[in-house]
């Protein structure tokens, strides 16, 4: 598995080959082209509507792309026969609304993919819902219904049910962004914890002083373009004008 | 002017009362459940991509909703008889009132599918989950949740409007009380009892969905807020 996973396009487990992408008359992606190798943390940043979003979510196929190639733990994604329940059990996703699941419990929200889709026991699931948890920091939250947490236990709880799928790479979109200062910190500790346990990762984030300390490479997007990337020394000495007036403005 | 009401007569036919409004209450039971299973597979054909499936939904939908009852029950009724086949009477108006409230119910429970955000079955999409684990793991409850109470109306009103199985003599509570009246001549008292017989099956109904919601709601029986 996991040598399959970094065949196809040399080390990384994330490559984009020049991928074209327009809503209607909009283009939104216009040749973007990055990897992510093994191991690596790489933050994607731009102002709002530079197409953030859209990247990283064709990354794990909720949105098909016009043209260009996105290989993911070497699936196809651009093929249109990808099998994209497999995509997706390799591929973590997390996204700025928590969206757990309101009627289940949280073990019952970590539990249903694991024993639905991969068929692990219940028990066994059941205790790796406890060792997830306990990842984030919520052993005690097991039994509560999602309505009970708070916002940044909301989120971290949702990272914990990503993980429990045992993914190859996890996609953040701007997960901190709902959450007040207070509740963001404890958030991104719990994701740079997965960092430093040497997982994959693709992050959307509006928190720059983060970004610089967390990752390995930084993309900014400007126009639907990889305008400038380049390892996290770009934030304090950018080349382009653009970069220089995006981290100005403070965002 | 005087009214004169004598109930003894009628009282004295309590079990025919009775096994009537038996009745009325298994035609009910039966319709809630077949009509619930057409509902949910209605509402599912509705929203699916499949054009053909949502076209018969709709049709569906629309002839129940733009004829009346009767009518339906009539359909049914010469319908199977010009086939040649002949099914009891009671056979008849549970087969009609399931066709007519499983249209009623997939309106209803379509309202609550589309009421489950759109996050949500993106997360679940994410979690590799099929569609039709979706449905049956992230979908079907809340969504139900969401409209218990119109579908507890619905199965309520259903139970009501199943009175005019009567025209296709099914022996329940009314052509109980058609026949009761018609014997004793004590009209007015017959159906003022009957009135009071269907007060009392739309609470039983009542208090066993507010059961059923106690059992297949768990986090609604714990933290009593509304989803
Ligand atoms: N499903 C869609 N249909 C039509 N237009 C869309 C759709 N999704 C995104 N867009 C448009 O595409 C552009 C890029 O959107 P995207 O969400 O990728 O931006 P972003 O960089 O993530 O911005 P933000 O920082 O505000 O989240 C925007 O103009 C947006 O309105
Ligand atoms: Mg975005």
């Amino acid at each position: 598995m996991q040598q399959n996973a970094a065949s196809g396009a040399g080390s990384a487990v994330v490559s984009l080959r020049e991928v074209h992408k327009s809503f209607g008359p909009l283009k939104v992606l216009d040749g973007v082209t990055f990897d992510v190798a093994r191991g690596e943390v790489l933050t994607i940043i731009g102002r709002s509507g530079s197409g953030k979003s859209t990247a990283l979510r064709c990354i794990d196929r909720f949105e098909t792309i016009d043209a260009g190639q996105i290989e993911v733990c070497g699936h196809k994604v651009h093929d249109p026969g990808l099998d994209l329940r497999a995509l997706r059990q390799d591929v973590g996703i997390v996204f700025q609304s928590y969206n757990l699941f309101p009627h289940l419990t949280i073990e019952e929200n970590i539990v249903l993919a694991p024993s639905s889709v991969k068929r692990i026991p219940k028990a066994q699931a059941r205790k790796e819902a406890r060792a997830v948890l306990a990842q984030v920091g919520l052993e005690d939250k097991l039994h509560h219904y999602p309505e009970q947490l708070s916002g940044g236990q909301q989120q971290r709880a949702a990272i914990a049910r990503s993980l429990a799928m045992r993914p190859k790479v996890m996609l953040f979109d701007e997960v901190t962004s709902a959450l007040d200062p207070e509740l963001t910190g404890e958030v991104l500790k719990v994701i740079e914890a997965l960092a430093q346990d040497g997982m994959t990762m693709v992050m959307v984030t509006h928190e720059m002083g983060f970004a610089r300390s967390i990752a390995d490479r930084v993309v900014f997007m400007h126009r639907g373009k990889v305008h400038e990337s380049g390892t996290a020394t770009i934030l304090t000495a950018p080349t382009t004008p653009e970069l220089a007036q995006f981290i100005g403005t403070g965002l | 002017m005087r009214i004169n009401l004598d109930f003894g007569a009628i009282l004295e036919r309590w079990p025919a009362f009775l096994s009537g409004a038996i009745l009325t209450l298994e035609l009910a039971v039966i319709a809630t459940v077949f009509g619930t299973v057409i509902g949910v597979l209605g509402a599912i054909a509705r929203r699916s991509d499949n054009p053909v499936a949502t076209r018969v939904a709709a049709l569906y939908v629309e002839t129940i909703r733009n004829t009346p009852l009767l009518v339906q029950i009539f359909l049914v009724y010469f319908g199977l008889a010009s086939l040649g086949v002949k099914f009891p009477a009671f056979t008849v108006a549970a087969a009609a009132l399931t066709i007519n409230v499983g249209a009623y119910t997939t309106e209803i429970i379509r309202a609550g599918f589309d009421a489950v955000p759109k996050g949500q079955l993106e997360a679940a999409e994410g979690l590799a989950l099929s569609r039709w684990q979706i449905y049956w793991h992230v979908v079907m409850l809340p969504a139900i949740e969401k409209v218990y109470p119109a579908l507890t109306s619905q199965f309520v009103l259903l139970m009501l409007a199943s009175s005019v199985t009567s025209q296709i003599s099914a022996e329940e509570l009314t052509a109980v009380a058609n026949y009761i009246q018609s014997d004793t001549y004590r009209a007015f008292e017959t159906y003022i009892l009957v009135a009071i017989a269907y007060v009392v099956l739309s609470l039983v109904m009542r208090a066993g969905f507010w059961a059923l919601g106690l059992a297949l709601f768990p986090r609604r029986r714990r933290l009593g807020t509304p989803l």
